[in-house]
């Protein structure tokens, strides 16, 4: 019996069917799903304030040490996570083209009967949360801009253990102190909901997991479930920093 | 000349035997036969084509069977896939002697009860032969994925149907033709794949091409580009269904037509028994006078539901629910006190009609033509009442066994009917005459194969409920590939080209018909003259006929002709998808078709089966067989087109079964 | 009753279409969609026009030859087929849009006329048990369980009419397709081709320029035989395991 994944890899360069292209994709949004309620729980220890905050992300980087070195898990991740996005964009547009193509003409009228709002937005809503994620990376991981006012280091002292750790803390809550950055990030994460609504939903369908009633309305739970916590868990700390819960 | 004509139509010519009749035992003729057909060697069979017109049970079976057996076989629908044939809309069941109830059936007994049913006007090596085989389709159907209704045990459950009294019916729900013609496609489309099958669909067959006696091809005009095609072969086989759509409003489908059938008649392919028509009682009844077609509910719903009028015609415009017990008419009970509502077909579809002709039917009054040629408003429908069956078992116990049928009598009609009783009439269901066939399924044309509803065997004057599924795979799967060797073995036939002159005259005379109907430039619509078909046909040779309703039906379908051929629009052109003109054509055979139904109804004067004459009735009104004079199938020969039709009679001997009247008192 | 029709015509399948509209007067409630198109047809013949070119056989709802999208919908308001849709589902005045199935896959042919034979050709690469007649086993001599029994019944009442198609905005065939996989897959009769089955339909899905399946659910809430969504699982559950076990 041949591995999972070589069926994967021969099926997008030999076969190329719409069923390998979809696998691909759900497998890719599965550990989209799984890495975005990580970042959730990490973003939500900015509410014990920075100390919490920066030894959070203190300890991803240096998870795995010694074994790997300093940053190693880290980059290993985003490593994983770029490829799965290359993979999941990748997949997407062809897919979306093909659609397209599948019916050239289109209706003078269509009415949708069982469509979900969320599952009409899934491809323009990707496309918006891809802006979102290009613009989410400058600000935070790559330039570190600061829309804000001040300057911070990048690294600090841990006072207890007396290490230079980073130090994301202070950028982040002066971001969110601007309204129409949390306003940016409110809408972000309608979007995210929305994708992960449909997006959980069509991954265990398209894994062929939802076989019986029961367990296709356990996947869909699944998806309003994943929806509504990881969207109200993102967007809790730049609320409670843009009403001053946090970082005063 | 026109003297020697009977009745001034027919004359009657040779009595004909079936030279393939078997002899013997009759559990071993079909043993027999199979042995002594010769055999064709498996490398030889590529160069043999067969030409099979239809797809439904018996030709989408045919050609699955021979594609696997090797040979060449081109098959042809009109339909846009093999898979809509109107085999697919029966309901009911498949009857197949397994006696896995072990309640005493056997191959014997379905023989018997076949022949019985059939009112003893069909062959009893051809039933027994049906029988025998039934249990092979069972088997097959199964093995090909037919999801047949099963038992907890997951064995295969079986009903009892139609009023036998063993349960030899294998169904699946209501919907057993859909599931035995998707089992026969799959199977078709996997020849198709393999290139054993040349798959032709939207194709109709207009012409049947003969060379030096023989059935060698046909012509078929390509419905989407308008094309006319020949196509050749060293046989053909047509199964192309039955003509109940003589009547403009039946049960079949929009386009079961008799061209295929016809066209070989009027080249010199007996016609069987055109008058044993089979009217189903519990169909939806008539809405009004745009209605396309009529639709069928299960027989079954008479085990439960009670059938009545009111005894007053002036109560028959009011709520059902206010007319009291005393005032119903629960006429089938007061009839046949013990059959009751559970009488054969034919008799529940004719007291029906009795009840409404009185004046006490109900529903909408429909305008009409009277015996007179008048036209006159009627109510045709009649009560069947679930009311106590709700009371007895309770709601849901009808809910489960029947909540389909309901479904789909309210969706229909937009009546609930655990709230009010429905409305039932009698509609046109199958045809049991067709082109005459041997035993070996050959018409008299030597190459010319008829399987199916197309041909007249098996079913005698009247077809038992469950058995048309049978037949067809039957003939299709088992019967048709074992005896066609027989003929195909003494191929490949002298090669024919498209030049060949009868191929070319054959050609000729379909672009000359299309052009015809194209150039006529009249004021009527191809379906209003079907619909004025259709009325003389129900109002002379339906339920009941007489000889003096049916020699008016044979003037009055003559006038039709004259109409259709001098007065008929059809727009558009030739070459194009041109739905006009399909029915053109197909309106065209089914006028001649309709003539020659009255003729023979008027002939055979006797009540058998489907065929009940008012002149052949016994004391309380019932059929009346006269063996000794009509134990006979009647094979009609084309007279051409301003002859007369040539009777030849086929005598029927029953060596084993002994003949009864039968009685439902 | 009084119906204003607007309605697709096309002369062929390479002339282009337009919509057309048409006044009908003497409409009853209880006649059927068709019969209101007969009488349309009627009186457009009667003008000296072309009648309206549209496909239907049994009109009993099983033989799944006819289908129009009315007012958007696939066989219109009701779950069921065209022929079984009556006219009481309208109101008095209300105005018709008429229009073929549109997929790419199904090519118009004329008017409301489209081409279905892609479905056959899915059948051919493997929708049957390859069993040659008579050489089937005795019939009791594989019980099959109830459960599946039912299952497989469910899944075969599909009537290849195409709304599954015409419904999904990706114009996928996948609820015809994991109908029938689901269909002979429960059954221990279609076992020994469960995996080849599965993989050949799908390239030939593929192949016909049908649309890849985003699990909205439009195709099942249009089918008018109720085929339930989970059928497409199945086909990818399948699709799946058959990929490691079947080598091309």
């Amino acid at each position: 019996m041949r591995g999972y994944f070589d069926c994967f890899r021969e099926e997008i360069s030999t076969n190329g069917t719409t069923l390998a292209y979809k696998y691909s994709m759900a497998l890719a949004g599965l550990l989209f799903v799984f890495y975005v309620l990580m970042h959730m729980y990490g973003n939500l220890k900015i509410l014990w304030g920075a100390e919490a905050f920066n030894g959070y992300a203190h300890h991803l980087r240096i998870l795995g040490e010694p074994i790997l070195p300093y940053e190693g898990f880290l980059w290993l991740f985003r490593l994983l996570l770029l490829a799965a996005l290359f993979v999941h964009v990748g997949l997407a547009l062809p897919l979306w083209s093909r659609a397209n193509k599948a019916r050239s003409t289109r209706y003078v009228v269509k009415r949708t009967v069982r469509a979900t709002f969320a599952s009409k937005m899934m491809r323009w809503g990707g496309v918006a949360l891809l802006a979102f994620i290009v613009f989410h990376l400058l600000q935070f991981t790559i330039l570190k801009f600061n829309v804000g006012s001040g300057q911070f280091p990048d690294t600090v002292v841990d006072p207890t253990t007396h290490e230079t750790i980073a130090n994301p803390y202070p950028l982040v809550v002066s971001s969110f102190q601007v309204w129409w950055v949390v306003l940016i990030y409110a809408l972000a994460m309608f979007a995210l909901a929305m994708h992960l609504r449909h997006g959980v939903w069509s991954a265990g369908q398209t894994l062929g997991l939802t076989g019986t009633p029961a367990k296709a309305r356990a996947w869909n739970l699944a998806g309003i479930a994943i929806a509504a916590i990881v969207s109200i868990g993102f967007i809790v700390p730049p609320l409670a920093i843009l009403f001053g819960l946090v970082g005063k | 000349m026109s003297d020697n004509l009977i009745h001034g139509l027919y004359r009657e010519g040779e009595p004909i035997q079936d030279p393939k009749a078997p002899s013997g035992p009759i559990e071993t003729r079909w043993t027999r036969r199979k042995f002594e057909a010769k055999l064709v060697n498996p490398a030889n069979r590529r160069k043999l084509s067969v030409i099979i017109v239809g797809t439904g049970l018996a030709g989408g079976a045919a050609a699955a069977t021979l594609g696997e057996a090797g040979y060449h076989v081109k098959s042809f629908c009109y339909q846009d896939s093999p898979r809509r044939a109107h085999s697919i809309a029966a309901q009911g069941g498949i009857n197949a002697a397994k006696n896995y109830k072990e309640d005493g059936d056997s191959v014997y007994r379905l023989f018997y009860d076949t022949v019985k049913g059939g009112d003893y006007r069909s062959r009893e090596s051809n039933v027994y032969r049906l029988a025998e085989v039934s249990c092979n389709i069972i088997d097959q159907c199964v093995a090909q994925g037919v999801p047949f209704a099963r038992e907890y045990g997951g064995l295969l459950d079986n009903r009892s149907f139609g009023g036998v009294q063993v349960s030899r019916t294998f169904y699946a729900r209501g919907q057993t033709g859909q599931q035995l013609l998707i089992g026969a496609y799959q199977a078709l489309e996997r020849q198709v794949a393999s290139g054993a099958v040349e798959m032709f669909t939207r194709h109709e067959m207009l012409e049947l091409v003969m060379v030096d006696g023989r059935a060698r091809g046909i012509i078929a005009r390509d419905m989407l580009t308008g094309e006319i095609e020949t196509h050749l072969a060293d046989a053909v086989v047509l199964a192309s269904g039955g003509y109940g759509n003589v009547f403009f409003l039946s049960t079949n489908a929009m386009g079961c037509n008799v061209t295929a059938t016809w066209r070989a008649h009027r080249k010199g392919a007996l016609f069987g028994n055109p008058c044993y028509t089979q009217i189903h009682p519990t169909c939806i009844p008539q809405h009004g006078d745009k209605q396309s077609k009529l639709t069928l509910m299960s027989e079954s719903l008479r085990n439960d539901g009670r059938i009545w009028v009111p005894k007053r015609a002036e109560d028959c415009d009011k709520d059902p629910r206010q007319i009291p017990e005393e005032d119903r008419d629960y006429y089938l009970e007061r009839i046949y006190p013990s059959f009751g509502n559970l009488v054969p077909r034919d008799i529940a579809s004719r007291q029906a009609k009795n009840m409404c002709d009185e004046g006490r039917g109900v529903g909408p009054a429909i305008a009409e033509m009277g015996p007179d040629g008048v036209e006159r408003q009627v109510r045709r429908g009649v009560y069947l009442d679930f009311a106590e069956a709700i009371d007895r078992m309770g709601l849901d116990t009808v809910k489960a066994k029947y909540g389909n049928l309901f479904d789909m009598y309210l969706r229909i009609t937009g009546e609930n009917p655990y709230e009010t009783p429905m409305r039932i009439y009698p509609a046109v269901h199958y045809t049991m005459g067709g082109l005459w066939v041997d035993y070996d399924l050959s018409s008299n044309i030597p190459g010319l194969f008829v399987t199916g509803e197309a041909n007249f065997s098996d079913h005698g004057a009247n077809r038992l409920g469950a058995s048309a599924l049978m037949q067809g795979l039957s003939d299709g799967y088992f019967v048709l590939p074992n005896t066609i060797r027989d003929y195909l073995a003494s191929g490949p036939y002298p090669k024919v080209t498209s030049e060949d002159p009868a191929v070319a005259d054959a050609e000729r005379s379909v672009r000359d018909r299309i052009n015809h109907f194209l150039t006529c430039n009249g004021t009527r619509t191809v379906d209003s003259i079907h619909k004025e078909l259709g009325a003389i046909m129900w109002e002379y040779c339906g339920m009941s006929r007489t000889e003096e309703g049916l020699k008016k039906a044979i003037g009055l379908i003559r006038n039709v002709k004259q109409e259709f051929w001098t007065n008929v629009r059809v727009l558009g052109g030739a070459d194009e998808l041109n739905q006009s003109l399909e029915k053109a054509g197909r309106v065209a055979d089914l006028i001649e078709l309709g003539e020659l139904m009255c003729i023979d109804a008027l002939h055979r004067r006797e009540s058998c089966g489907g065929h009940f004459r008012e002149e052949s009735q016994t004391e309380d009104g019932e059929a009346l067989r006269h063996d000794d004079e009509y134990a006979y199938v009647a094979a009609w020969e084309f007279g051409g087109d301003d002859g007369a039709p040539t009777l030849h009679k086929e005598p029927l001997v029953y060596e084993f079964i002994e003949l009864k009247q039968r009685s439902y008192k | 009753m009084r119906i204003t029709l607007n309605v697709h015509r096309q002369a062929g399948p390479s002339a282009p279409g337009h919509m057309e509209t048409y006044q009908l007067d003497d409409v009853t409630p209880d006649m059927s969609f068709l019969e209101m198109l007969d009488v349309l047809n009627e009186n457009l013949q009667d003008d000296g026009q072309e009648p309206i070119a549209f496909d239907s056989d049994c009109r009993e709802g099983i033989c799944g030859t006819c289908g129009m999208v009315i007012n958007g919908q696939p066989h219109g308001p009701e779950v069921t087929t065209t022929c079984q849709l009556h006219m009481r589902s309208f109101r008095d005045g209300d105005t018709i849009t008429v229009e073929p199935w549109r997929a790419d896959a199904f090519p118009v042919l004329r008017d409301l006329v489209v081409d279905r034979t892609a479905f056959d050709r899915i059948i051919q690469a493997g929708g049957f048990i390859s069993v040659n007649t008579g050489s089937a086993p005795e019939a009791h001599s594989v019980p099959v369980p109830k459960p599946q029994a039912d299952r497989a019944f469910e899944a075969a009442t599909c009537i290849g009419c195409g709304a599954c198609v015409a419904a999904c905005p990706n114009a996928a065939g996948m609820l015809f397709m994991g109908a029938k996989v689901t269909h002979l897959g429960e059954l221990p009769q279609g076992q020994p081709e469960r995996w080849s089955r599965v993989i050949d339909m799908v390239k030939a899905h593929d192949a016909e320029g049908f649309g890849g399946c985003t699990n909205i659910g439009e195709c099942a809430a249009a089918c008018p035989k109720e085929i339930p969504l989970d059928v497409i699982s199945q086909l990818n559950a399948d699709y799946r395991k058959a990929r490691s076990k079947v080598k091309d």
